[in-house]
């Protein structure tokens, strides 16, 4: 009785995570352009949706963007991760809060202030400032998660590496680095997926002739649902569902 | 022994903040010897072979090895390793993989380094799990890892920071043995840290008693344990009764300790004179006890049985003495002597042969 109960719990609550989705998928097949009845099934709209030009560009550059400031924050936060935990400098704990601060702190002051901030070094927005922009805000939760798997660690095997022979390097790369793997993954993961569906930092620093997708969603969504968006979430649904799967068995390979 | 040291400290001190963890410490290493460092925990054991391995920086002195001097030479560059008390083996990496990390940094010849890593395995018995990793092992065979993993090198010195501390006694008193095996195949030198003294004392070919970042006495363990030269050294190296008194007469290497009132020849080692304070010191085995005075004819004390405590090999007594102090006597068994049976409340004797004391 107990365990029915706890999994009716379970299934609700998954329920109310994927159905929406689920419901999204499918009228994204649904041979009707307003109703939200079903209509037959359909792929025109993934035709439609490769044919749109300015709605594909702007889904490239978002993925570029998005690739592009998840490698640099991972690999960012990676070494500052590790700084933190290796090397004892003046102002370490006041630095490790600040990381902390500039995760939590609202996405408009954040857009806002790197707006201005590129204003001032005179930084036109565009691909750049977009990309800096995302670099920032995803650094923290790179930095938040290589430190949490690396201060787990036994203290002693970096020294046991220096030990045995191995140059600062050498114990970073054949060590630290396979050792955080799992971590620098999900940190990349997780930096790839914000930045990804980053609407509001972005509207402040990317410029007009920059589109990206969240941004074009956003402003063909004011003018009423297409299905033809039906079917791009449904691509990015996919898209995820593979990181995550393929991102799992790496890390699962690794241990 | 030979005469010039391997390794040498001279001065050596460590500070951290407002601790000073190692002060001004001298000390001779020796080619082929196992040297033990022997101290409570926080006494700075770690530190010095930290300081050896060149994981800590020196605050002031110097350690030399092979005549040079190591001031600044990075822990990769010296011909040290160590086997760490938390073992610290790599989790990612299989067993083969661990001993042949130091290896691989130094050369590139597949086959010679499985030769070597295998060699390894099997000076620490551990063929045939070359394929495991850290998380699939006991807790000696992740030992015997850590082992292998430093021995493979071929280090002039092996550095060991209590690495049976976590074992259990069955596998300590084993794993013991096996150390000593190793240092006999090996013929390198092994300093090994231990905050056990029957460990120390069962391995070492010389122990440097510990404390507060100094060393108190060095020497063979027959040496510490019999002879030791202070207070720290003589309570820290097994247990120990102390007697105080003063010296009512000295002949010619000899005196004579006024005790509660009986009058002991004692060896005057410490060369005390007439008057003087002194400690007379006995280790629970080298105490007799009789039930008559008269028995031996000579000074005795007199006290009570208070606990028998029957070891299997031995006997220990707690004895109060009428003049006040509680003793440990240590009797070693023997089923046909049944008058050493003593018991609770029984009135005794005790005394010692002379020359089986220490005098501080
Ligand atoms: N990295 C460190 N930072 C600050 N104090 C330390 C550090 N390492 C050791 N100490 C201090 O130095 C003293 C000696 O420590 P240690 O060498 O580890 O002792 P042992 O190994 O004999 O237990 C202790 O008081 C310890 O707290
Ligand atoms: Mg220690």
């Amino acid at each position: 009785m107990k365990k029915t109960l706890r999994y009716l719990y379970l299934a609700c609550v998954y329920l109310f995570l994927y159905i929406p989705i689920l419901i999204l998928v499918i009228y994204s097949f649904n041979d009707s352009k307003y109703s939200t009845n079903w209509q037959g099934f359909t792929l025109s709209w993934y035709t439609q949706l490769i044919a749109d030009g300015p709605l594909m560009e702007a889904f490239v550059n978002s993925l570029v963007i998005a690739f592009a400031s998840s490698v640099s924050a991972t690999i960012l936060g990676t070494l500052g991760a590790f700084a933190f935990y290796r090397y004892r400098f003046p102002g370490r704990k006041v630095m490790y809060t600040f990381i902390y601060i500039v995760m939590m702190s609202p996405d408009i002051v954040m857009g806002i202030s790197l707006l201005m901030f590129f204003i001032i070094l005179g930084m036109e927005t565009g691909a750049l400032t977009l990309l800096l922009a995302h670099i920032t805000f995803c650094l923290p939760f790179v930095v938040v998660t290589v430190f949490s798997r690396i201060s787990g660690f036994d203290r002693n095997i970096i020294d046991v590496a220096k030990d045995l022979g191995a140059t600062e390097l050498q114990m970073f790369r054949h060590i630290m680095l396979p050792m955080l793997m799992p971590a620098i993954i999900a940190g990349w993961l997780l930096s790839f997926t914000l930045s990804l569906d980053d609407v509001v930092v972005s509207f402040f620093t990317t410029g007009p002739y920059f589109e990206i997708l969240p941004l074009k969603i956003y402003s063909m969504v004011r003018l009423g649902i297409k299905p033809e968006i039906n079917a791009l979430s449904a691509v990015m649904f996919l898209l995820s569902l593979i990181t995550v799967t393929v991102a799992h068995l790496v890390t699962k390979e690794n241990r | 022994m030979e005469s010039l040291p391997i390794v040498r400290l001279q001065g050596v001190t460590k500070r951290f903040d407002d601790v000073c963890a190692v002060d001004s410490l001298d000390l001779d290493i020796y080619q082929g010897e196992f040297l033990t460092l022997l101290g409570p925990s926080g006494c700075g054991k770690t530190t010095v072979l930290r300081l050896i391995a060149g994981l800590e920086t020196l605050s002031a002195g110097e350690i030399s090895m092979n005549g040079s001097r190591l001031n600044g030479t990075p822990p990769n560059k010296r011909n040290v390793n160590t086997v760490f008390q938390s073992y610290a083996l790599f989790p990612h990496m299989t067993v083969f993989e661990n001993i042949a990390f130091g290896l691989r940094l130094k050369q590139s010849d597949k086959q010679a380094i499985r030769h070597q890593v295998s060699e390894a395995l099997d000076l620490v018995k551990l063929s045939g799990l070359e394929n495991r990793r850290p998380h699939q092992l006991s807790g000696g065979q992740q030992q015997r890892v850590a082992m292998a993993r430093a021995i493979v090198n071929k280090p002039q010195v092996l550095l060991l920071d209590e690495p049976l501390s976590a074992l259990d006694y069955r596998l300590r008193q084993e794993m013991e043995i096996e150390l000593k095996r190793v240092h006999r195949q090996l013929g390198i030198t092994f300093v090994f840290v231990t905050h056990d003294q029957e460990e120390a004392i069962s391995m070492s070919d010389r122990i440097a008693v510990m404390n507060e970042g100094r060393v108190e006495q060095i020497g063979t363990p027959i040496k510490i344990y019999e002879e030791p030269e202070n207070m720290f050294v003589a309570r820290f190296v097994g247990e120990i009764n102390v007697f105080d008194g003063h010296v009512v007469n000295v002949n010619n290497g000899s005196a004579v300790v006024d005790i509660h009132g009986q009058l002991f020849p004692v060896q005057n080692r410490k060369k005390a004179g007439t008057g003087d304070k002194v400690r007379v010191l006995l280790r629970p085995e080298d105490i007799q006890v009789t039930r008559d005075a008269d028995k031996n004819g000579g000074p005795a004390l007199s006290g009570k049985v208070d606990e028998v405590i029957y070891k299997g090999k031995t006997v220990d007594l707690v004895i109060s003495l009428d003049a006040g102090e509680t003793i440990n006597v240590t009797q070693f068994f023997n089923e046909d002597q049944e008058d050493l049976v003593y018991g609770e409340g029984e009135r005794v004797h005790v005394d010692w042969l002379y020359g089986w004391e220490v005098i501080l």
